[in-house]
């Protein structure tokens, strides 16, 4: 399975959106209809799926679907 | 003059029924919803019996986000409040948002996510637990939630009494519309104990039936052969409303809540006073408080747990807070066939005491075969009776030594 479709089943779970709604650009909160809580459980989902660990910091910058994307793209999560 | 203050909507989820009509009428058959346990193995436990809400799905109610961020026990409060909401036509009524309180109760709270987070951070390490734990276990979110859902902005918080909690919540409701806090509230409780922990305390207690072999038979209220009362769960929620503001929106006015008693033993844990000496007082005040007399009275649904003590402490206190009348009064516990819904218990057994009144209907102590000798008094064992019902008492006792009584009467 690629990467995004393994994001987007994560997001689809955790959020309970359609998979048709995630798309790079979708805004977790401006999109997506997540609260600060949901981004929390969410970021806590990326890092036991792809096994690794976001810092606040870096969490506080994925805002776009896109933006996790990238960021475990970099990190060396590539599917 | 006093405010009044009416029932005008009610809603349950319950072992015996998903609606409060479906509750209703299992209750006046006697058809019991104590079943073998499901939501876990029981085999470990000593009482392997429960009341759990069958057929149950929380698809049919929330998305699955929701649902998995709502425990059990406030999912039931939630299902039972929009209920009562819906019946009491509040919806279409234009209430002033602000005016409309809930004070919805658990004993426990959401101890099933307290297990389940628990073990997740036992196994995975503390910063696994989920951001919804917190939120999702406290004893006060069925409150929160139900106002989010129903937009409820006027008094609210949450009663934690044990088995007394939703008779507390809507003591506290009724007094609060009489003080003119709020014009209509809805009150009363939800529990999901049928977890590893509440089973377990529970059977360490010694406080459960263990007859499970016979399971529809296991709550017998005030049966010589009772062990024990079986844990349930479910929700239970009343509109209570200011009788000018019902009367002049033209709702559908179910009961009159007349009055409350609410009294502490001060004795013991969880054993009952010496005579039930504290819920006689319980019941003697919501009488004082409703302006009658036992003679006013023609039905008690009883606390009525199957316990030994239980049952016993409270024959002996409506003798004593009943004096002559006690053994003319009908009395039933429908924990016969709901069992024990914990802190849903008290509001459970609110609601099918309105339909008795209503429906001129007692329920009956369904499973009651051979009473206790020391319990003597009428019970309306096995079979459902005709009667009229002027004014109701209904008792709700809590560990801890809680007793609170409301006084419920025609309209």
């Amino acid at each position: 399975m690629s990467l995004e479709s393994r994001v987007t089943e994560i997001i689809v779970d955790k959020l309970g959106t359609r998979p048709e709604e995630v798309t790079p650009e979708a805004g977790f909160q401006t999109d997506l209809g997540a609260d600060s809580l949901d981004l929390v459980e969410l970021i806590m989902a990326f890092e036991d799926s792809f096994k690794l660990k976001i810092s606040e910091e870096d969490s506080a910058k994925l805002r776009t679907v896109g933006d996790v994307i990238s960021y475990l793209n970099q990190h060396g999560v590539s599917e | 003059m006093k405010r009044r203050v009416v029932i005008t909507g009610m809603g349950a989820i319950s072992p015996i029924g998903l609606t409060a009509a479906e509750c209703w009428s299992n209750a006046v058959e006697g058809k019991s919803g104590i079943r073998r346990i499901t939501l876990l193995d029981p085999e470990p436990y000593s009482t392997r019996i429960a009341g759990e809400v069958r057929g149950y799905d929380p698809s049919n109610y929330f998305d699955r986000k929701a649902a998995s961020r709502v425990d059990r026990y406030t999912q039931f409060a939630m299902v039972a409040a929009a209920e009562a909401y819906a019946t009491a036509g509040l919806k279409e009524s234009g209430i002033d948002p602000t005016r409309l309180g809930v004070i919805i109760g658990t004993g426990i709270g959401g101890l099933g996510t307290m297990e389940e987070e628990h073990s997740k951070a036992l196994e995975k390490g503390v910063d696994r637990i989920s951001p919804f734990f917190c939120p999702m276990m406290i004893g006060n979110m069925a409150s929160g939630r139900v106002a989010i859902d129903l937009n409820a902005k006027g008094i609210n918080f949450a009663t934690v009494t044990a088995c007394a909690t939703s008779g507390h919540a809507v003591a506290t409701a009724m007094d609060a519309i009489r003080l003119g806090r709020a014009d209509a509230i809805l009150a009363g409780g939800a529990e999901a104990p049928v977890t590893m922990m509440g089973l377990g305390g529970f059977c360490a207690l010694k406080a459960l039936s263990t007859r499970n072999d016979d399971p529809e038979h296991a709550s017998r209220p005030f049966d010589r052969d009772r062990d024990g009362f079986v844990m349930s769960e479910g929700g239970a929620v009343v509109v209570l409303e200011e009788y000018e503001h019902a009367k002049r929106r033209g709702a559908d006015i179910l009961a009159e809540v007349c009055g409350a008693g609410m009294t502490c033993d001060a004795f013991h844990i969880t054993a009952p006073a010496e005579g039930g000496e504290g819920s006689a007082r319980s019941m003697s005040l919501a009488m004082e408080d409703a302006g009658i007399t036992p003679d006013d009275v023609d039905y008690i649904n009883a606390h009525g747990t199957s316990t030994k003590l239980n049952d016993l402490g409270e024959t002996q206190a409506i003798k004593t807070s009943m004096g002559e009348r006690a053994h003319k009064v009908m009395i039933s516990s429908t924990k016969s066939v709901h069992g024990h819904m914990l802190g849903a218990a008290g509001s459970m057994e609110l609601v099918l005491t309105v339909y008795a009144i209503r429906e001129g209907v007692i329920p009956p102590t369904a499973t009651l075969v051979e009473p206790d000798p020391e319990c003597d008094l009428d019970y309306v064992p096995g079979t459902a009776r005709q009667g009229r019902i002027r004014y109701a008492l209904s008792n709700s006792f809590g560990f801890g030594g809680h007793n609170v009584t409301l006084a419920i009467g025609a309209i």
